[in-house]
């Protein structure tokens, strides 16, 4: 079974977005063309609202992903836990509908007899070690964030060790929202891991409105582009790489 | 963690709730709950006269997971890698239908509240006894994963360690399925997340150093010379401290490696108070004595002084003698 490459977004933010598009709705947007959205909400203490919450629910949900709200200390367990999770039910997602294929109607991994779940878990299992995964980064910073930055960096270095564990290819890239100029901003561009983060970090100012809805559009562009103008380059270097391996 | 207090209040079920399955119709009364683990939550429950353990989550595949594991530990001989399995079942209530599986109860206190009942001489008895287990883990094609006190259960008498939750067991080669950073070699910066014998027993150096210290400590620097110092700050983890670091840093390639120079410890106290000077012949000791070259203990600075003290007295005679001849030969 081939699953192609999986796709995702990451959202990493404090609250609510204030200025554009309904994120919501950008979120079902990236649904619609096969990104996952998954969100994670930093707080400090119990300072997030829960117009916040809602939000961060409500993107989740409709991006077809996994949200949670957690401490800033918790980040690095949770980020790589719910890409994780997110990959498992998109693959997951495909399985199903290639069983409904084989069974027909509607029928899901569920109603399978127990015993039988088993073999389809192994399926499962195996394209979560192998399934190539693209991973969309969007760090939220707004003022609130100034002080979370640094354990999002780490959090992160944290999901490249957790994902390169795998047998599977992954590639990252980290934007953040606001920018200097434009509501959005590239940090990093597609690569394996994500070593190269900490020059980076260290310099990024914070600014003052959260522009959610817009980033993901955004986002999605870039997932586009990645596809038609690096696959041919990416599939180069791989082949490059084994010769001289 | 978050996501297990979410599942928490989103399935409280009461004491005496009767749970029947949709396909093998089995009736499990709960008794009580034991806790829940990183995927679900674990009840003690009981079903003709028998006490078991279920476990339940609203994350169907996970159970099965769990169940994929289980079921291929049953095929391997002796009851030691976990909990044996009883039922995999639905059950279909009010809100709709949630997957559990039920297993062997196995009761007792977990690692830590053994020891502190019992004393630190368990220590090392119970850390043989894992490093056992693990093993026959480890040939099996398998890594424990989430190795930490809590998952691990002290039952008897007589006293016997065993896993009990598999949530994290992997295939070896794979990516780690579900750690507890504290625990986690990759947390420290000391190795990957790839299933290795080695990640288990970086784990296993862990849980000796959670004995000494129960409520953990965070990471600061996050590396080899903060673990090495908290070592240092204990008495109690003196004695294995070669061991400990050698963990730490992936140089034991199987359990038994480990569990083998743990034994080598123990056989060379005795033997090294009374035989205080000579030096050791045997290879063993030699090995022993290797792994314990970074101890600062008062013993060793003895034993030390002790071999230099001989090899002064060898040189100085030599010496003399040396004069001795060339006097003669003049």
């Amino acid at each position: 079974m081939k699953t192609g490459t999986l796709k995702q977004i990451l959202l990493i933010t404090d609250g609510c977005s204030n200025q554009g598009e309904d994120p919501i709705a950008m979120a079902a947007l990236a649904k619609e063309q096969g990104i996952t959205v998954n969100v994670i909400g930093v707080m400090e203490r119990d300072e997030i609202d829960e117009k916040g919450i809602t939000e961060i629910e409500g993107i989740a949900m409709s991006g077809g992903g996994v949200s949670q709200v957690v401490y800033a200390k918790q980040l690095s367990h949770t980020v790589q836990m719910v890409t994780r999770k997110a990959m498992t039910q998109t693959l997951q997602g495909v399985v199903n509908r290639e069983l409904q294929h084989i069974l027909g109607g509607e029928k899901t991994v569920e109603d399978l007899p127990p015993d039988q779940r088993g073999e389809v878990m192994e399926v499962v299992d195996e394209l979560g070690e192998t399934a190539e995964l693209e991973v969309l980064v969007l760090v939220d910073t707004s003022a609130s964030m100034k002080h979370k930055l640094p354990t999002v960096k780490e959090s992160l270095f944290d999901l490249s060790l957790s994902l390169n564990a795998r047998s599977g290819e992954n590639r990252f890239s980290v934007f953040v929202f606001p920018g200097k100029k434009k509501e959005v901003e590239k940090l990093l561009d597609w690569s394996p891991n994500l070593g190269s983060l900490t020059s980076i970090f260290s310099k990024l100012t914070t600014g003052g409105i959260t522009p959610t809805g817009p980033a993901i559009r955004e986002a999605l562009t870039y997932f586009k582009k990645k596809r038609s103008l690096r696959s041919l380059l990416s599939r180069d270097d791989e082949s490059f790489f084994e010769e001289s391996v | 963690m978050m996501m297990n207090h979410s599942l928490k209040s989103q399935f409280k079920i009461n004491q005496g709730t009767v749970i029947e399955g949709k396909w093998h119709h089995n009736r499990y009364t709960i008794v009580k709950e034991l806790g829940y683990g990183a995927n679900g939550i674990v009840y003690l429950a009981q079903c003709r006269n028998q006490q078991v353990a279920l476990k339940m989550s609203d994350n169907g595949m996970s159970i099965t997971s769990e169940v994929n594991v289980l079921k291929s530990f049953a095929k391997v001989q002796g009851d030691c890698l976990g909990p044996s399995l009883l039922d995999v079942d639905d059950w279909i209530y009010k809100q709709g239908q949630i997957s559990f599986y039920v297993m062997e109860y196995i009761q007792g206190p977990d690692l830590l509240s053994f020891i502190q009942q019992k004393g630190p001489s368990w220590i090392e008895v119970v850390i043989l006894q894992l490093l056992n287990n693990l093993h026959r883990l480890h040939q099996n094609g398998w890594v424990f994963g989430d190795l930490k006190p809590d998952n691990l259960i002290v039952t008897g008498p007589p006293p016997r360690i065993r896993c009990i939750d598999v949530g994290g067991t992997t295939i070896q080669g794979r990516a780690i399925k579900e750690f507890t950073e504290f625990f986690d070699r990759g947390y420290w910066g000391l190795g990957t997340r790839k299933a290795d014998p080695g990640y288990d027993l970086f784990a296993v150096a862990m849980i000796l150093i959670n004995i000494a210290y129960p409520k953990r400590f965070n990471k600061t620097s996050g590396d080899l010379k903060q673990l090495i110092f908290m070592v240092r700050q204990k008495k109690e983890l003196q004695k294995y401290e070669g061991v400990i670091l050698n963990a730490l840093q992936g140089k034991y390639h199987s359990a038994e490696e480990m569990r083998n120079s743990l034994l080598q410890l123990n056989q060379a106290r005795p033997q090294s108070k009374a035989t205080n000077r000579a030096p050791n012949s045997n290879q063993n000791q030699a090995r022993t004595n290797r792994i314990v070259v970074s101890r600062q203990t008062h013993l060793k600075k003895k034993k030390r002084g002790g071999f230099l003290e001989t090899f002064f007295i060898f040189l100085i005679i030599s010496l003399l003698y040396i004069f001795y001849i060339y006097g003669q030969l003049v």
